[in-house]
This record gives structure tokens, sequence and C-alpha cells, in this order.
């Protein structure tokens, strides 16, 4: 317990110092925000139709810029290895560290994503259902990206090669947050309960995909 | 405590770095490995250390609690410092506290001449500190047996004293040291290992 809490701790220091977690992920979801209107066009009953989908969408993007980032620095200075012999079991350091992923990326995303929809013309009516699909949703989507981190670890450049693996794995929480995000309390309902599910599945599940796969690149 | 290893073979890449090695190796026991670059020291060091698997042979310890893994009773000490640089030299060596079991910090710290040098970022540090860092973790957490590779690269005369010193009062109580180096350390082995025999 103490080792997982020593993890944890650590990686939200790191974060805080290294900066470009956050502030990198924001600023792009931010851009790609200021993009849409300018692309799709400035009729405000298009983009209030398309508002969740593509803030869902740029969500998924931006969680996925600093994925490539949960276990490579700590591949390649031999953190990893060391960590693979602590009593900890290499599972847990995966759900610590993916927890910090989350805690620094996907969770100050997912809270901010809802009000910066404004520049979307989203109704406020849908503000809060999306605020809480997005927060449910954003945990199976730190846990999946650890699995794209971890099979990607000794890649220079994995980024891509993540978004490829992670992307059709994001559909599910994708298709279910955004009916989770309608508004409409019998579609909405039932959705949250499966969005809770998969968040709930991704972490038993992704912790040991991703442990998995360190194991095979640590021997 | 016995460590042993019973023909050990080992693959990289499907390249055979050594085959049918034996040692075997008991309490307050030295075993120095030396071979050309490539001869497998590292390799070896990596599987006793649990981050790799024997193609053939196995890796026994006898005199130890079944249910703990060979690897949780060893430290290991590489090439990679395992320092994050935005980290304090303080900071680093609590959170490898925290993670390989208890210890003493201001033991840690003071087996390498670190106290001074306690609140400064690792990415102000020489490669030389940067190395006395990975090497407080001996002192940091105790452990019985140590796996160093090539542990006094970049060590001046004075940390490599004090490098000495550690491992001579780990053999002195008991502990078990298998080191990869080159360079006399000033400890005399009590068993060398010559890899790579076959070109």
């Amino acid at each position: 317990m103490k080792a997982l809490a020593g993890l944890l701790r650590r990686d939200l220091l790191l974060a805080a110092r290294q900066g470009g977690g956050v502030g990198t992920a924001l600023g792009f979801f931010l851009t790609v925000l200021v993009l849409l209107p300018i692309g799709i066009g400035p009729d405000q009953a298009t983009l209030q139709r398309l508002a969740p989908g593509m803030l869902w969408i740029t969500l998924l993007l931006s969680v996925l810029l600093s994925a490539d980032r949960i276990f490579q620095q700590d591949f390649e200075d031999g953190s990893l290895d060391v960590m693979s012999m602590s009593a900890l079991p290499l599972e847990f350091v995966v759900l610590a560290k993916a927890m910090a992923h989350w805690l620094t990326t996907s969770l100050p995303l997912a809270v901010a994503a809802p009000f910066l929809g404004i520049l979307l013309n989203l109704e406020t009516a849908t503000i809060w259902p999306l605020l809480l699909s997005m927060i449910l949703g954003s945990i199976g989507l730190s846990l999946i990206a650890s699995i794209g981190a971890s099979l990607t670890v000794n890649l220079r450049r994995g980024g891509l090669l993540i978004s490829i693996l992670i992307l059709p794995l994001y559909v599910p929480i994708l298709v279910f947050g955004l009916s989770a995000s309608t508004g409409d309390a019998n579609i909405a309902g039932p959705s949250l309960l499966i969005l809770s599910a998969m968040a709930l599945a991704s972490l038993v599940l992704a912790p040991l995909a991703a442990a998995a796969a360190l194991r095979a690149y640590l021997k | 405590m016995l460590v042993r290893g019973e023909n050990l073979s080992c693959e990289r890449g499907g390249r055979l770095v050594f085959a049918d090695l034996n040692f075997a190796l008991g309490d307050g026991g030295f075993l120095q490995l030396t071979g050309r670059n490539g001869a497998g020291k590292s390799s070896l060091l990596r599987l006793i250390a649990g981050l790799g698997e024997p193609a053939q042979g196995r890796l026994l310890l006898e005199g130890a609690a079944p249910d703990v893994p060979l690897c949780q009773y060893c430290h290991y000490v590489a090439h990679g410092d395992a320092a994050k640089t935005v980290l304090t030299v303080r900071e680093n060596l609590l959170f490898w506290r925290d993670l390989l079991g208890d210890g003493s910090l201001d033991a840690g710290l003071a087996s390498m001449n670190l106290t001074a040098l306690a609140d400064y970022p690792a990415a102000l540090l020489s490669a030389g500190q940067k190395r006395r860092l990975a090497l407080a973790r001996l002192a940091l957490v105790q452990r019985r047996i140590w796996l160093l590779d090539e542990p006094s690269v970049g060590l001046d005369d004075a940390s490599q004293l004090l490098l000495v010193a550690l491992m001579q009062n780990h053999l002195a109580t008991n502990g078990l040291i298998i080191a990869a180096t080159h360079v006399a350390l000033g400890i005399k082995p009590h068993q060398v290992l010559h890899l790579g025999g076959t070109q």
C-alpha cells in the first residue's frame, strides 16, 4: 500500500514539475475546438447538433496525445526494472501510473470539456449529463491508454501506433458516452450504467494486459 | 542463503549469449563476472534480477522463504540510473524507499556522501553524482543480494572508496554480491566467473 501511494505521489509530482501533460493536452483540445466552427461553418443549429460528438472525439484524441509517456521514460532510465523487483506486482504499478495519468490529464480534460463546449454552441442543458459521462468515460480512457503505452514502450515514435491500437477500443466508450449525454433520461440512465461497467471492467483488465506487455519487454 | 545457477543458457535476439553456466554463491560471497563486451555479463545479472528468462537451466535460491521470488531479495544497479531529473535527490530516494521496502533515508544519503546534495534536483547532478544516487539505493533498503553492473563507472577516487566500504560492510554482514566489472574494485572476489569462452 505504501509502495502504491509512493508511486502515485511520485508520478503526480513528476507531472506537476515536468508540465507538458495536461497543459499540452488542454491546449490541443482548445485549438481543435476553435478550428471546428471555422471548418464547419457558423451555422449555430448545425454546431449545436454536432457539439457533443465533436467534444467526445476531441477528448479521445487529447488523451492519446500524452499516452505514450505513461511508461516510456521509466522504461528508458531503468526505473521500470527496479519497480518490477519490488514486492508491488507490476499490475499495481500499471494501475498507479494509469491513475496518475487520469488525475493529471483525462480528468481535468473531462471536467473542462463540457464548459469549453460553449465555443460550439453546446446546449446548456447538455452540460451536466456530458460532464458526468465524460468523467465516467475518462477512467476507461486512461486505463486503456496504458495498454497502448505498454505495447509501444520501446518504440521511439510510439504515439501514432498507440492511436491505431487504442482508438478502436475507445469506440464503446464513445458510443455510450454520447448516448449518455443526450439529455433523454430513458437513454442516458442505462448508458451511464454501461459506462460505469466499462470503467470497472477496464480497471480490472487493463492492468493485467499492460503488465503482461511490460513483462514481455523487460524479459 | 545460497544462490545457485545450474546449466544456465541465455539467448538474446536468437543469438546464444552463453551456455551451460554454473555457479553457486553463499552468504558473504562476492562473485565477480568477467569477460569481453557482449559476453553476457549484463544478461546474466538481468536473469538473476528476474528481468529475463534463461533459455535453459535454472536459478535456485536456497535458504529463503519459498513464497518470495529471488528478485525481491535483490538490488540491481546497472547503466540506467533510474533517477528522475526533476525530483531532488531526497525525493528520488524517498520514492525508492517506499517502493522497495523500509529503510533509513539518512543512511542512504550518507552512504554515498549525498547529504549535502539532498535537496538538489537530480538534473543538476553530474554523471558520477547520479551514479552515486543509484548506488545509495543499496544502503537505503536492506536487501541480501546485490547485482552490480559496472558499479564504479564514473565514480571519482573518494566515491570508489565509499563503494568499496559499502560492499565490504555488506559482505561482512553475510550479504551476497555479484558484480560485473572490468576494473579491480579493491576487494578480492571470492569467485571469478569468466564468460564468453566461445567467440
